[in-house]
């Protein structure tokens, strides 16, 4: 099926736009260049996954009005728990749909020269710097239409930038609240971390509105220079019925680590993608995700490591549970390109069905194209082990209870990962409420 | 009352339509220890199972009754709630679950919703306990039953007992695999549980338990069936002459019934 589809923004809505929220000249080409892109792009193509019907491009509201939230104290309970109110000196960035809503940056964070702001007062007041990375080592206007949709309508998002030899204790936290049902977000997070800096950054999409038919087009590029270390968890609980995709890209510079943990907890359709590239010589990629698809909803879980560097070493956990009639596909790529010696490209994938209907599909792939490397895979579908229920029953566990110890134990090595406890106990009752 | 009665009839039980049990006669008390001996694949194990309610273990006629109430018609949990409990001879590993949090998820369901135990006084239980067997505090911490040594396997499930306070245990195996040394911490265990309350079956084909735990009671199984019942001086006797004797003496020439999954 090809169908003519007209972008619902033209040219000069972008450019107005643009002008409006006082981007950089660069950044408004980069803007109607990708829209160009984005009317004769195809859509991406998720392995087992056919995605030619789902609307990713229709919607009426590029930007809806939303109040500030007037302090953190008015934060509705559930934004509330995630972040610790207690502490005064912390760095959090609050996002309303598309409003920069609520920024604190920490004593830390400021002697230390560490830029920490939304994108739009980034682009304006940092605009060479952006320049340097925005879409342009990690993800690309011009890969697919999704990308390129996504430079064109860039409506939120964060920057972080760490200076050199900079290493941050405390963890800096985005949260990016979706409130309002006609809400559409096309959220950009940059990190940008130089050499031989370290930060972990935590982020929760969240929607407080039960069900929205909004378009979620959501990019994240992290640029980690030599020897730089950038823990990255996210915790996405976006409602039912909105559509998502989600593309979470690291780069890697000589010996520089990039850990991601995924908590991937979406009600609705959901396209994710998160691929490692290892440039670097000696630099490595760890990505452990975990997953819950419950209804009816279709989810697409792509994690890639490619491996360019040598000595480079490329880890993929993956653990997902799946009921009802949901469908998720777990795909894992571990890719050496020529001249990568000395690599390792790990992979694990394993998937638990609680439902007859359900469908869970692990699909390890490596693709080497180098000699002298190590590799393997281990994948797994399969339901709650009758002899284990039987174990845990025998010692006057109801069966509902021994199955959620199972599950939870099942999805524990990404949670206890979380280093927010307000967050960590989050996921915890999202999974507790999704697999009940 | 003291103590609690386990009282099991005729039982046959089949697994994969093949007959295992044929007419087991048990009655087991309060304040009692009985050892049911016996080779490999006479059925000890489907024993255990058929009691505690293993999935794949069928049982096609008889009873058993736990003060006069039908074990049969209970769910595993229930079993286990009403008193029963069995050490099993291959506990199962559950990942990303810790022995803490599992044990107390245990003692709650028992106490049930309203009257949990609080975190302070099960800590100090648990410490208590494992100090007791002798057991590197860090096991707390540690995914249930994962890498553990077989050793270690078995004094979890003695610290499991020791913790849930069973009226009936069954301790399948509890000594295979175990070294003298962790043989007198698990039969130490067992026998701090001894009392009044407390009533246990303990499955062994090797007579050496029965040098640290004296039984009241000792059977043997045989094709399904206990064949014969008396006092520690059977399990000496066993020690002593082996099975053969007794098999020649009871006119019996495989004592084995179908294999034991």
């Amino acid at each position: 099926m090809t169908t003519e589809i007209k972008l619902p923004f033209d040219k000069g809505y972008v450019r107005s736009f643009s002008k409006e929220m006082g981007e950089p000249e660069w950044l408004t080409a980069l803007r109607t260049e990708a829209l160009d892109m984005a009317e004769e792009l195809p859509l991406p193509k998720p392995d087992k996954t056919n995605i030619t019907r789902w609307n990713f491009t229709q919607f009426e509201k590029h930007i809806v009005p939303s109040d500030d939230f007037s302090s953190l104290n008015d934060l509705p309970e559930e934004i509330r728990t995630l972040v610790n109110l207690q502490e005064s000196d912390q760095t959090l960035y609050i996002q309303r749909n598309n409003r920069p809503s609520s920024l604190r940056v920490s004593k830390e964070l400021q002697e230390k020269g560490v830029i920490f702001m939304d994108i739009f007062t980034a682009a304006r007041e940092y605009g060479d710097l952006l320049q340097k990375y925005f879409m342009k080592d990690g993800v690309k206007p011009g890969e697919h239409k999704l990308t390129a949709l996504h430079a064109a309508l860039m409506n939120g998002g964060v920057f972080l930038y760490v200076p050199k030899n900079v290493e941050l204790s405390a963890p800096v936290q985005a949260v990016f609240v979706h409130d309002e049902k006609d809400a559409n977000l096309f959220n950009h997070v940059l990190i940008v971390a130089e050499d031989n800096s370290s930060v972990t950054y935590v982020e929760n999409y969240i929607s407080t509105v039960e069900e929205s038919n909004g378009i979620f087009n959501l990019v994240t590029e992290v640029i980690a220079n030599k020897n730089a270390r950038v823990q990255y968890w996210a915790v996405d609980t976006i409602a039912k019925n909105t559509t998502v995709y989600v593309n979470r890209r690291g780069v890697t510079a000589d010996d520089a680590r990039i850990e991601w943990a995924l908590g991937l907890m979406n009600d609705g359709n959901t396209i994710s993608d998160n691929t490692t590239y290892l440039m670097g010589n000696g630099s490595s990629g760890d990505t452990k995700t975990v997953v819950v698809g419950r209804g009816e909803q279709t989810q697409n879980f792509t994690t890639k490591v490619i491996h360019f560097g040598k000595h480079t070493e490329g880890h993929i956990l993956k653990h997902g549970v799946v009921k009802d009639s949901a469908t998720s596909i777990f795909n894992g790529i571990g890719k050496i390109e020529h001249g990568a010696t000395k690599s390792n490209a790990q992979q694990e994938s394993r998937v638990l069905m609680l439902s007859e209907k359900a469908r869970g599909d692990a699909n390890p792939i490596l693709l080497i194209d180098e000699d002298d490397v190590m590799a393997g895979h281990a994948a797994s579908v399969g339901r709650v082990d009758p002899i284990q229920l039987y174990y845990l029953m025998s010692r006057g566990i109801s069966k509902k209870d021994a199955e959620n110890l199972i599950i939870h134990g099942f999805l524990a090595p990404v949670v206890n990962e979380l280093p927010i406890e307000g967050v960590k106990k989050q996921l915890v009752e999202v999974i507790e409420r999704k697999i009940r | 009352m003291a103590g609690s009665t386990l009282t099991i009839k005729d039982l046959h039980v089949s697994i994969d339509g093949k007959e295992i049990l044929k007419g087991v006669n048990l009655e087991i008390k309060g304040g009692e220890i009985h050892a049911i001996m016996g080779p490999n694949g006479t059925g000890k194990s489907t024993l255990s199972a058929a009691i505690m309610g293993h999935p794949k273990y069928e049982v096609t006629k008889g009873t058993i009754e736990l003060d006069g109430q039908n074990v049969l018609e209970m769910e595993v949990d229930e079993r286990a709630r009403a008193g029963l409990f069995l050490a099993m001879q291959y506990p199962s590993e559950i990942s990303g679950v810790t022995n803490a949090e599992f044990l107390r998820s245990a003692i709650n369901a028992r106490r049930g919703e309203g009257n949990e135990i609080s975190l302070m006084k099960f800590i100090r239980q648990m410490d208590e306990k494992m100090a007791f067997l002798e057991m590197d505090p860090d096991m707390a911490q540690r995914y249930l039953n994962e890498g553990f040594s077989g050793g270690e396997k078995k004094r979890n499930e003695i610290l499991q007992l020791m913790m849930l306070e069973p009226k009936i245990a069954i301790l399948d195996e509890i000594d295979s695999g175990l070294d003298i040394d962790a043989l007198k911490v698990v039969s130490k265990g067992i026998n701090a549980m001894r009392g009044e309350d407390f009533g246990c079956m303990i499955i062994t084909h090797y007579q050496r338990l029965l040098n640290y735990i004296t039984p009241d009671y000792v059977h043997v199984m045989m094709r399904g069936q206990i064949v014969k019942s008396g006092g520690p001086e059977l399990a000496q006797r066993l020690e002593a002459e082996g099975y053969e004797e007794l098999k020649k003496e009871l006119g019996i020439e495989d004592e084995t019934v179908e294999q034991e999954v």
